[in-house]
């Protein structure tokens, strides 16, 4: 799976489908929006995990679990935010 | 090799993301959506620890619990004026942690005679990983109020630019040469440098564009970190966030009439967002809480136009009470919402759904704008620029070409303001000395409990 062109064509078809799905987002949800998609990208935290793990120094494993603590932070604390504000989002009873 | 299984689930969890993005395009749906992407996200991180060879566990778990707990802490407690902070601080250390990601796995492969083009992306990871961070971080501290929000600017700024640009090209371009950790260390440094020196003269007002680009950058390191680490999940996600980023900057420029590279650079060229105006001492038409009462108890139609200045003075609840009692009196009321109300994209929608505004009311500039002929009284709240009549008709003005909402289509207006203070773009609002505009002057919560009140007394 690591061939380039296999993940060029992941990338340029992923480029079309962001684009497609975020064409459609109501503009009433564009800070939702930003924050789920800043989520989203908290999933370094998985590149981080996997670096870190096959650190061979300290300095190496310090690098690493900084970047761990950095990408936690911001994939949970990314969707815990989105979903409180889309919670104010509730259509209203009346 | 990352066994088939994992790839598996790496697919679905891909597709969590697409979903979640997805149900943003209702707010019916978007709970469901965002719950679903943290769902795809948790499993992703939970199967690592199961395929691959993961050292210091112990460690490792231990500081992934408590950057969850302060993220979820951070995330539970911030208001939603302080959302384009956390956003900004969020998509910091996204980003400087793919740098460290980048930088980590060039050390591990510099030994195995990488391919050409994985060192390419990996340059390009620890270099707009670090943009991001640095970036971001002085976004933070612009918005936090943790130093000022005016542009900063010094003589040779766009010089000493120029050869950080250059100096960054050309360590990316070695870090592919001739590959070593002290390269990736000092492209990390230049682009911490590039960072600082890419916000700085940035002003207050423009900060919504510069965070959308900052997340577009983030999205793309990401991405670029997931070539490096040939993981489809970290490819594909990121994709979609630089997709999401690079929409909404576009956007922004857009709703501000402007271009990137000006946003970003006008402050170099002489300055086009400075707000330094002086208060202004021409007549105006002021009055009291129990007129502008009258003037909207008896309307047909009023549309509201909130900004800012309406959340700094934490007066939405009170703004919705007193929307509450006009309908109740039989007059259709809107909010009519500027792309650049706030301080991100969507801000104002989240701070009136805040205080339960429901998101019907809440109109576009596009499909409000041709309303505004047919309306009795537009009440401005907190907001300036864009309503400014300047931006049509007066070339060489800041806001020259930023789309405004047509208020001054409407019979009357009337601006609830704290003083004469021009807006953030510091010119004058030909609006307000207009024969039309009545003004109500005073804090913007105090002046609409007091509109509630007399309205109530009708």
């Amino acid at each position: 799976m690591s061939e380039p062109i296999v993940l060029l064509t992941f990338f340029v078809l992923s480029v079309f489908v962001g684009t497609e799905v975020i064409s459609k987002v109501s503009s009433t949800l564009h800070t939702p929006l930003m924050s789920g998609a800043n989520a989203i990208h908290g999933i370094i935290l998985l590149g981080a995990i996997l670096v870190t793990g096959l650190a061979n120094t300290t300095g190496e494993l310090i690098v690493g679990l900084v970047a761990v603590f950095l990408a936690s932070l911001n994939m949970v604390g990314g969707f815990v935010v989105t979903d409180r504000m889309l919670h104010m989002f509730r259509r209203r009873d009346r | 090799m990352i066994p088939v299984w994992v790839q598996l689930v790496f697919l679905a969890a891909a597709i969590c993301f697409i979903l979640a993005l997805k149900g943003l395009s209702s707010p019916r749906h978007a709970r469901a959506g965002n719950a679903l992407g943290a769902l795809g996200a948790v499993v992703a991180v939970v199967i690592v620890f199961f395929y691959a060879p993961i050292h210091h566990l112990a460690a490792i778990l231990v500081v992934l619990v408590i950057g969850s707990a302060v993220g979820f802490v951070g995330a539970r407690r911030v208001q939603m004026t302080q959302m384009p902070q956390l956003v900004a601080l969020f998509n910091g250390v996204g980003g400087g942690a793919a740098a460290l990601v980048a930088l980590l796995e060039l050390g591990d492969m510099i030994g195995s005679g990488p391919p050409r083009f994985t060192l390419v992306a990996t340059g390009f990871t620890i270099l707009v990983g670090a943009v991001s961070f640095s970036g971001s971080m002085i976004t933070f501290a612009k918005l936090q109020e943790l130093m000022t929000s005016r542009p900063v600017i010094f003589p040779g700024l766009p010089f000493v630019f120029g050869l950080s640009l250059a100096a960054g090209l050309v360590l990316w371009a070695f870090t592919v040469a001739t590959p070593a950790v002290w390269v990736g260390v000092v492209l990390a440094l230049v682009g911490l440098l590039l960072g600082v020196l890419l916000v700085l003269p940035v002003g207050g007002a423009d900060v919504p564009i510069v965070i959308s680009l900052l997340n577009a950058f983030t999205g793309l390191t990401v991405a670029a970190g997931g070539y490096v680490l040939g993981n489809t999940l970290l490819l594909v996600a990121g994709t979609l966030v630089g997709a999401s980023g690079s929409f909404l900057t576009k956007l922004m420029a857009a709703a501000m009439g402007r271009s990137v590279v000006n946003i970003l650079f006008g402050a170099l060229k002489g300055g086009s967002t400075l707000g330094a105006g002086e208060a202004s001492d021409r007549p105006v038409r002021s009055a009291g809480p129990q007129d502008v009462a009258i003037l909207l108890g008896y309307a047909n139609k009023v549309i509201v136009v909130p900004g800012y200045g309406l959340a700094v003075a934490q007066a939405q609840h009170t703004l919705r009470e007193l929307v509450d009692v006009l309908g109740a009196r039989g007059i259709a009321v809107d909010y009519a919402i500027h792309p650049v109300a706030g301080r991100m994209p969507g801000h104002m929608n989240v701070l009136l759904a805040e205080a339960q505004v429901p998101y019907e009311q809440l109109k576009e500039m596009d499909d409000i704008n041709g309303e505004f002929k047919q309306t009795d009284v537009v009440l401005v709240v907190g907001a300036n620029d864009v309503v400014n009549p300047a931006a049509k008709t007066t070339p060489g003005a800041p806001i020259y070409g930023m789309p405004i909402l047509a208020a001054d289509e409407a019979q009357q207006v009337v601006f609830l303001k704290r003083s004469m203070r021009p807006g953030f773009a510091g010119i004058e609002n030909e609006l307000l000395f207009d024969p039309k505009t009545t003004l109500l002057f005073g804090d913007a919560k105090d002046s609409l409990g007091k509109l509630l009140s007399a309205v109530k007394a009708l």
